[in-house]
């Protein structure tokens, strides 16, 4: 085992805040944990490394007593506990952000906070504090508003929020800067250090290894379920922790210079959406061109029109008008999205189970979703059940993705490997356009890198590609293109090598040079960015 | 609270059996649950289970008439099911059935004496059509102005059957028939063919048959019934795929209605041979059943009907020969949907023995 620290002497040293030993979890098949030992001092910010499956969540599960332990013992600060449920580890002092958020749709933010505390606290007042914190942190979010109508984005700020109310002495966060600005991130980081200060420990799970080199004190790699080394990160470079995590150097992206510019393959010309929900973000006048041959990259905060411009471009929301989407040179506005696919349009939806495929199916039958037509899966009415599995097998070797063959429940992968499936399924037809939604949310940095570069290869073949991320290392890394969406308004598009990440996040407030109004729509993120 | 040492414990994954074993063990289940039931009523168990069970199906007359109880209860299943894939819930089967059989009456009243061997054929689609109308309502109402499809198929159960009412007091009553409300004995042109002699047993059940197999290449084998399944499993998939949710509900009540029009007709110009206010015993209701214990797959829905068709027939044993009620046949289809339903819960979860954590 790799712990060298010696026991602790009875009355001696200070105990740790949180002491794992020897913790596994078993379930039927898998080993999520293997003899795990972790030590948490006060106000220690402490990284977990490890890629997709690697047994991070897991882990943090037991921490947090949403699932007990196989074999193992819990230390805090130098007690021997069991954690049965959140509420006890709330009691001790243990909050956590989920990556996969717990929270009510139907019910408002701040109803959904009270859920979560102590007692019945009064609304008003609870509501009041939401919005100090909120401030303080430069976390906007309106206390009153549903959680059904909140991005994806919106929601993590809710959980974070939730967990600084109860002032922890233990702060687990999973993965929990993917959907802010570069600035709001340096935000959170002087947040958690201020709380590091004040002696509140944290346990930061992430992959974005430039993040833990600034942030953590020290780093626990897990790979395989087992713990595979220790290091600080200060001593470190994101590539050597990389290696440590992956087992095997980092793949590098190679991006060679755009392609010759083709002719057009998406028009974006005046879209105007009003949006049905009334939380949810109006489309203003978009005007945007994506060429054969290049990638466009649209950053912002999520909950920005994200999710509109998406539905509106894939037609699973379609709009009152032809003209403004222009889909290979047809006016496609009005198209459903199997129409707008045989223009030669492929599109990877941001969720991936429920929306990209089918939980309960196999992924063959999650192959003929979206391939039934280019692939020929269909023939006179009928599935074609040796095509479709050939398909399925071509994705699934393609790009690598681990599952237990074509007939596997889509449910039944990985995040990331279902990622990887729904990619090469978009990919592997071929498009002539590709819109392509946070591509790699949630995805190992091997995976991650892997995508990446069929991207890339993709736009070398000549596709147009339109990437819609909040990841902005990722957009300067393949596009080369820049776009921001602030409020439902889209920003002037830049090459991506005359802009630097310093721009794109004052842009992603919708401060862009010539924005009218952008200033007043966009007070609520400003306010993020100002704190920074 | 001291704990009890049972708990239900979520599964890693569904079962991969317990699908298949849940409708056995509900039928286990409700035998059981009948002998205790026999016990109460103070009649000897063995006797009861006997002639439930046992008794409608000793010779071969009694399974003759097994299969033909099944007719219709296997067209209005198959049908259902193509729907309930989907989540169309269509629980107006008993009305679409009514209409069924009124539509194939009125073909066979408006040719009275034709002897055309076009008749019945006219008849099989005149059913299915009238049927497959009756299920329109529904699904207009729904695509139209999103009205719950459950409510209205159900209250329109109602409207059929004061509308068989008023066709058989009124305009169609037999002149000849002393008053009784239904219509005149149809034209033996006008009656299915009897598949084997001695017994009442018809060529429906030809036609039933057809229409499992016909269900299952549409089901298992074809695109509109992929599109079904993915809009059943999850609408945002089906969305993003492309697929109209509007043309799934308007298939899924059009194969309900059709198949329990086709069973509407098929009793008409079967056993009864005529139309009266008391076409239906309740097949469409029943149906309901039979497609969720068949796990909503034609093969299952075989077996199933075969099964309801059973707790008829024993019902009519039991009320002949041991004095119950005939609500008994009704006791025996709850229980078996309650079990099931019980028994559906072990798909996700399974029964662990010891306390939380001990």
């Amino acid at each position: 085992m790799t712990t060298t620290r010696p026991e602790r002497p009875p009355g001696g040293e200070v105990p740790a805040r949180l002491e794992l030993r020897g913790v596994s979890k078993i379930y039927p098949g898998v080993i999520a944990n293997q003899d795990v030992d972790l030590r948490v001092s006060a106000g220690e910010i402490h990284a977990v490394l490890g890629e997709n499956g690697a047994g991070k969540s897991t882990l943090m599960k037991i921490i947090y007593g949403v699932t007990r332990p196989s074999t193992g013992v819990m230390r805090w600060e130098g007690r021997e506990v069991v954690v049965r449920n959140p509420a006890e580890a709330r009691t001790l002092g243990i909050g956590m952000v989920f990556q996969h958020f717990s929270l009510f749709e139907t019910l408002t933010v701040v109803e959904n906070i009270a859920l979560a505390m102590p007692g019945k606290p009064a609304l008003g007042p609870l509501s009041q504090r939401i919005d100090d914190v909120s401030t303080r942190y430069g976390l906007p979010v309106d206390p009153r508003r549903h959680v059904h109508a909140l991005s994806v984005g919106e929601r993590q700020r809710v959980e974070i929020i939730r967990c600084l109310l109860q002032n922890p002495r233990l702060l687990i966060m999973d993965e929990p800067t993917s959907v802010l600005t570069p600035q709001a991130v340096r935000t959170l980081f002087l947040t958690l250090e201020k709380l590091s200060d004040e002696g509140c420990s944290i346990l930061y799970i992430s992959h974005k290894l430039d993040e833990i080199k600034a942030l953590c004190h020290s780093a626990t790699v897990l790979r395989a379920g087992k713990v595979t080394g220790h290091c600080r990160p200060a001593d470190e470079t994101p590539e050597s922790m990389a290696s440590l995590m992956i087992g095997k150097a980092l793949p590098v992206c190679q991006h060679g210079a755009p392609a010759k510019r083709g002719e057009v393959r998406l028009r974006i010309a005046g879209l105007s959406h009003a949006c049905d929900d009334p939380f949810g973000t109006d489309l203003k006048d978009l005007h945007l061109d994506v060429h054969a041959g290049e990638i466009v990259g649209i950053a912002g905060v999520s909950g920005n029109g994200q999710q509109e411009l998406l539905r509106a471009l894939s037609g699973e929301e379609p709009i009152a008008e032809k003209h403004p989407i222009q889909i290979c040179g047809v006016e496609a506005g009005r198209m459903t999205p199997d129409r707008r696919r045989r223009l030669g349009m492929t599109f990877v939806p941001e969720e991936r189970l429920g929306r990209g495929a089918v939980p309960n199916m196999s992924l063959a039958d999650n192959a003929i979703l979206t391939a039934a037509r280019s692939q020929r899966l269909v023939a006179r009415g009928f599935i074609g059940f040796e095509r479709a599995l050939a398909f399925a097998r071509a994705c699934i070797g393609g790009f690598n993705v681990k599952c237990g063959g074509p007939d596997a429940a889509a449910k039944s992968l990985s995040g990331g490997n279902l990622q990887k499936f729904i990619m090469g399924r978009e990919i592997l037809q071929q498009p002539r356009l590709l819109v392509c939604a946070q591509p790699t949310w949630g995805v190992d940095v091997g995976a991650a890198a892997f995508i990446r570069q069929r991207l890339i290869d993709l736009r070398d073949q000549g596709c147009a590609v339109l990437v819609i991320s909040e990841e902005l290392d990722e957009l300067f890394e393949i596009s080369d293109r820049l776009a921001v969406i602030a409020k439902g308004r889209l920003s002037p598009v830049r090459a991506a090598a005359d802009t630097s990440i310093e721009d794109i996040g004052v842009w992603m407030s919708g401060l862009w040079p010539g924005a009218s109004t952008g200033t007043g729509g966009a007070a609520t993120d400003a306010r993020g960015v100002r704190h920074a | 609270m001291p704990e009890l040492p049972l708990r239900l414990e979520a599964r890693a994954e569904p079962s991969r059996w317990m699908p298949y074993l849940s409708p056995l063990l509900a039928v286990m289940l409700m035998l059981l649950a009948g002998v205790l039931v026999f016990w109460a009523l103070g009649k000897d168990p063995a006797e009861g289970f006997r002639l439930f069970f046992l008794n409608p199906v000793k010779d071969a007359y009694g399974v003759s008439e097994l299969l033909l109880k099944a007719t219709p209860l296997m067209l209005c299943a198959t049908g259902l099911a193509i729907g309930f894939r989907a989540n169309v819930w269509n629980i107006g089967a008993e009305g679409q059935f009514i209409l069924g059989a009124v539509g194939a009456t009125g073909v066979a009243l408006y040719f009275q004496g034709s002897e055309s061997r076009l008749l019945l054929p006219a008849m099989v689609v005149g059913g299915a059509l009238a049927g497959a109308a009756w299920a329109s309502i529904p699904a207009f109402l729904k695509t139209r102005f999103n009205a719950n499809e459950i409510l209205v198929s159900l209250m329109l159960v109602y409207v059929a059957q004061l509308l068989v009412s008023w066709l058989v007091f009124g305009p169609w009553k037999d002149p000849d028939g002393f008053n009784f409300p239904q219509t005149r004995m149809f034209d033996d042109a006008a009656l299915l063919p009897i598949l084997v002699d001695g017994t009442r047993l018809n060529q429906s059940l030809l036609i039933a048959l057809a229409v499992l197999i016909a269900g299952y290449v549409f089901m298992y084998r074809s695109y509109t019934g992929f599109k079904m399944r993915v809009a059943g499993e999850a609408a945002d998939a089906a969305r993003y795929a492309g697929f109209s949710a509007n043309r799934m509900v308007w298939i899924g009540l059009l194969c309900g209605g059709g198949a329990a029009g086709l069973a509407g007709m098929a009793e008409v110009a079967g056993p009864m041979g005529q139309l009266t206010d008391k076409v239906s015993l309740g097949y469409g209701f029943a149906a309901i059943i039979v497609a969720f214990v068949g796990r909503l797959n034609p093969l299952g829905i075989l077996f199933a009907s075969l099964l309801m068709a059973l707790l008829f027939l024993g019902g009519e044993q039991v009320q002949q020969y041991m004095n119950l009620p005939s609500s008994i046949s009704m006791v025996f289809q709850g229980m078996l949907l309650f079990f099931l339903l019980g028994a559906d819960v072990f798909i996700n979860y399974r029964l662990v023995i010891g306390r939380r954590g001990a």
